[in-house]
C-alpha cells in the first residue's frame, strides 16, 4: 500500500518537473542543435555560442543589460536598505502605511506601471537608458526592503544600545552590530533586485525609447523577424545565470538556517 | 552633593507620565537596587542614567558634572542588559574587547583584561567560543565581564537575573556581590524581586508608579515598612486598619494591642502590619484573640495558614502542623506590631483596594 502511495506521489513530482522544465530543456537542446530547423537534430554544435561575441546587435543588448541592471540593483539597494531602516524606526502604524505603499509596485500589473512610467519620464525627461534605470529602481527597491526588514525586526535594539554603552557613535555601532546583522538580506535584496531587472521585458519596453534594447526587448524584436539559433544560445545563457543567482540565493537562505541552530 | 543625584527628574512616554519629580541620591562605591512591580519607573530610572533616555525636566549629576545632555557613549557608565545583548556574531573575546578597541587600548592590555575579566566572571579560557554555544548563565556571566573591563564608574545592572533558574539565580546573587566586592564601584541594579534586593543591596530604593516609596537598608525596608504598598511588596503581611490610642497602645479588631511605636498623636487612625511569621499560635484565651484555622498549606520550611479571626484573614508562618478547623488563639509580641501612617496618596488607595 505504502508503495504505491509513494510511487503515485513521485509520478506526480516528475509530472510537475516535466511541464515546469520540459520547454527549457527543450530550448537549451535546441542551442546545441547543428540545423537551422526546429524539428530536425542536425548533430552536436557549439556554433551558435561562437557566433554570439560577433554578433553586434547581441553584444550591444548584452551592455546595455549589463550597465541597466548592475547600476539599477546597486541603487535600488542602497536605497531599500535605508527605507528598511526607516521603515524599522517609524511607529507601528506608520511604518504599515509605508510597507503597504511599499506593496503596490509588487502588486500592480507590469503592463500598468510601464505605461505610466513611461508618460511620467516623458513629461519630465526623455526616453532612453536613464529612464529604464529609473524604473527598475522604482520597482527593485520593494524586493530588497523584504529582504532586509525582517533582518533588523530580528535585531534587539539592546545590541545597538549595547554597542553605544560600551562607547561607540552611531555610526560606529551600526558599522559593527548592525550591518554584520542584516548583511545577508542586503546581499539577497540585491541578487533578487539583480535578477528582476535583468528578465524585466514589459516595463523596459514601454521605458526603453528608441535605439535602446536590453537582452529582454532585443530577443523580442529579433524573434519577430525569424528565428535565429543564437538567440537559443543567448536564452540558454540566461536561463543559467538566473538558475546561479537563485542557486547563490538558497544558499544563503540554506547556511543562515543552520547558524541559527 | 552626592556622587550620583536625580534632581527633579520627569519622564513621560507620550501621555503616560512615567517619573514624576523624582529625587534620588546614591553614595559612591554603595549596592543600590531599583525595585518595584513593571511599570513603576525603575527601568526608566536607570535608562535615564544610562543615557538610553533624556528626561522631559530636570538634571541629572555625576560626580558633580551635569550628565544629562551627555550621549551613552560619552559616559563613565556601562550597563548588563537584561537580555544580554551580546553581539551575535562576534567570538566572546570579541565582545568582550569591544569598548577597549574603542579606547584605543593596546593589544597586550585587551588580552590581559579579557584574561583578568573571564577569571572574575569564573569562565576562564572561553575566549574564542561563539556565543551561541553559551547557556543562558554564561551568556550573563560574559555580558558583565564585556561592561566591566571599561572600568566603569557605575554599573548598571537591568534585572540581569530575569531570565535565570531560581537556582542559577541565587549563586549568581553571591557571585554578583563577590564581584562588587572585588572592583569596588557603585552597582545600580533593576529588579521586581524582593528577595534579591534584600538578599545583595546595601540600599534599597522602592518604587511604585513613579514616585519612590521608600529608601532604606534592607532591614529598614523589611522590618519597618514606611506605608501599606511598600509592607504588601516585600515579603507578606497582615495589614489590617487600628486606631492609635496613644503612645504604645493600639486598637484594632476590636482589642487594645501594646506596641513600641510613639509619636502618632491619640486616637489617630493609622495601619498596623503584622509579618505572618510574627504571629504566635497558642490554645484558645492564651492570646489577644481567639479564631479558628480555615486553611493549612505545607510549603517546605514551614506551613502556610489561614486563620479566620475577629472578622480578618489572618496570614500566618508556623513550623507546626495544624487541623482546619482547629481553635486556636493568637499572639504577637509587641516588637514585632508595626504601625504605619494612612497612604495619603490616592495612589496608595487604589493600590491597596485592587488587593
Amino acid at each position: 500500500m505504502t508503495k504505491i502511495k509513494k510511487g503515485t506521489s513521485y509520478a506526480y513530482l516528475g509530472l510537475i518537473f516535466l511541464f515546469l522544465y520540459a520547454p527549457i530543456l527543450v530550448l537549451i537542446v535546441l542551442s546545441f542543435n547543428n540545423s537551422m530547423s526546429r524539428t530536425v537534430w542536425g548533430g552536436f554544435t557549439l556554433q551558435w555560442y561562437f557566433n554570439l561575441p560577433s554578433n553586434d546587435t547581441i553584444m550591444d543588448a548584452l551592455w546595455t543589460t549589463l550597465r541597466i541592471t548592475l547600476s539599477s540593483s546597486i541603487l535600488a539597494t542602497i536605497l531599500g536598505t535605508s527605507a528598511a531602516i526607516g521603515i524599522n524606526r517609524m511607529k507601528k502604524r506608520h511604518a504599515a502605511i509605508m510597507l503597504g505603499a511599499t506593496n503596490i509596485p509588487l502588486l500592480n500589473a507590469d503592463i500598468v506601471t510601464g505605461i505610466s512610467l513611461m508618460l511620467l519620464f516623458t513629461r519630465f525627461t526623455s526616453l532612453g537608458e536613464f529612464s529604464v534605470v529609473l524604473a527598475h529602481i522604482a520597482f527593485s527597491v520593494p524586493y530588497v526592503i523584504f529582504n532586509v526588514l525582517p533582518r533588523l525586526q530580528s535585531m534587539s535594539d539592546a545590541c545597538l544600545e549595547a554597542a553605544m554603552d560600551l562607547g561607540a557613535t552611531p555610526w560606529y555601532a551600526f558599522y559593527k552590530v548592525t550591518w554584520p546583522e542584516i548583511f545577508p538580506g542586503v546581499l539577497s535584496g540585491f541578487l533578487m533586485a539583480f535578477t528582476m531587472s535583468l528578465d524585466d521585458f514589459t516595463i523596459t519596453y514601454f521605458t526603453k525609447g528608441a535605439g535602446v534594447n536590453t537582452l529582454s526587448t532585443m530577443l523580442y524584436t529579433e524573434l519577430r523577424k525569424g528565428i535565429q539559433p543564437e538567440l537559443y544560445a543567448l536564452s540558454t545563457l540566461l536561463f543559467l545565470l538566473a538558475f546561479l543567482m537563485l542557486i547563490a540565493t538558497n544558499f544563503k537562505s540554506i547556511n543562515k538556517k543552520e547558524v541559527a541552530r | 552633593m552626592e556622587f550620583i543625584q536625580y534632581d527633579h527628574v520627569s519622564k513621560s512616554y507620550g501621555k503616560q507620565l512615567v517619573l514624576d519629580e523624582l529625587d534620588l541620591s546614591v553614595k559612591e562605591n554603595s549596592f543600590v537596587t531599583l525595585l518595584g512591580p513593571s511599570g513603576c519607573g525603575k527601568t526608566t530610572t536607570l535608562r535615564l542614567l544610562g543615557g538610553f533616555e533624556k528626561p522631559d525636566s530636570g538634571k541629572i549629576y555625576l560626580n558633580g558634572n551635569d550628565i544629562t545632555a551627555l550621549p551613552a557613549n560619552l559616559r563613565p557608565i556601562n550597563t548588563v542588559f537584561q537580555k544580554y545583548a551580546l553581539f551575535p556574531h562576534m567570538t566572546i573575546e570579541e565582545n568582550i574587547a569591544f569598548g577597549l578597541k574603542i579606547q584605543k587600548k593596546s593589544k597586550d592590555y585587551i588580552s590581559d583584561k579579557i584574561k583578568y575579566a573571564l577569571k572574575l566572571v569564573n569562565l576562564d579560557g572561553f575566549e574564542n567560543r561563539s556565543i551561541n554555544s553559551l547557556s543562558g548563565g554564561q551568556q550573563q556571566r560574559i555580558a558583565i565581564a564585556r561592561a566591566i573591563v571599561n572600568e566603569p564608574k557605575v554599573l548598571l545592572l537591568d534585572e540581569p537575573l530575569g531570565a535565570l533558574d531560581l537556582k542559577l539565580r541565587q549563586s549568581m546573587q553571591y557571585e554578583l556581590m563577590k564581584i562588587k566586592q572585588e572592583l569596588g564601584i557603585t552597582f545600580i541594579y533593576v529588579t521586581h524581586d524582593q528577595e534579591e534586593a534584600l538578599t545583595m543591596s546595601d540600599t534599597i530604593v522602592v518604587m511604585n508608579q513613579g514616585y519612590i516609596q521608600q529608601i532604606g537598608t534592607p532591614e529598614d525596608i523589611y522590618n519597618e515598612p514606611e506605608n501599606a504598598f511598600v509592607a504588601d511588596f516585600i515579603g507578606e503581611s497582615n495589614i489590617i486598619e487600628g486606631i492609635m490610642i496613644k503612645d504604645e497602645l493600639v486598637s484594632f479588631l476590636g482589642v487594645q494591642v501594646p506596641c513600641v511605636d510613639k509619636g502618632f498623636g491619640t486616637m489617630k487612625p493609622v495601619d498596623v502590619v503584622i509579618r505572618p511569621e510574627d504571629v504566635e499560635l497558642d490554645a484558645p484565651g492564651k492570646g489577644f484573640m481567639d479564631g479558628v484555622i480555615t486553611d493549612c498549606l505545607f510549603k517546605g520550611v514551614h506551613y502556610e495558614l489561614d486563620v479566620q479571626c475577629g472578622g480578618y484573614e489572618w496570614l500566618v508562618h508556623t513550623t507546626k502542623y495544624y487541623e482546619v478547623g482547629q481553635h486556636v488563639s493568637l499572639n504577637v509580641i509587641p516588637f514585632n506590631i508595626q504601625i504605619m501612617n494612612k497612604p495619603e496618596s490616592e495612589d496608595e488607595e487604589v493600590l491597596k483596594e485592587d488587593d
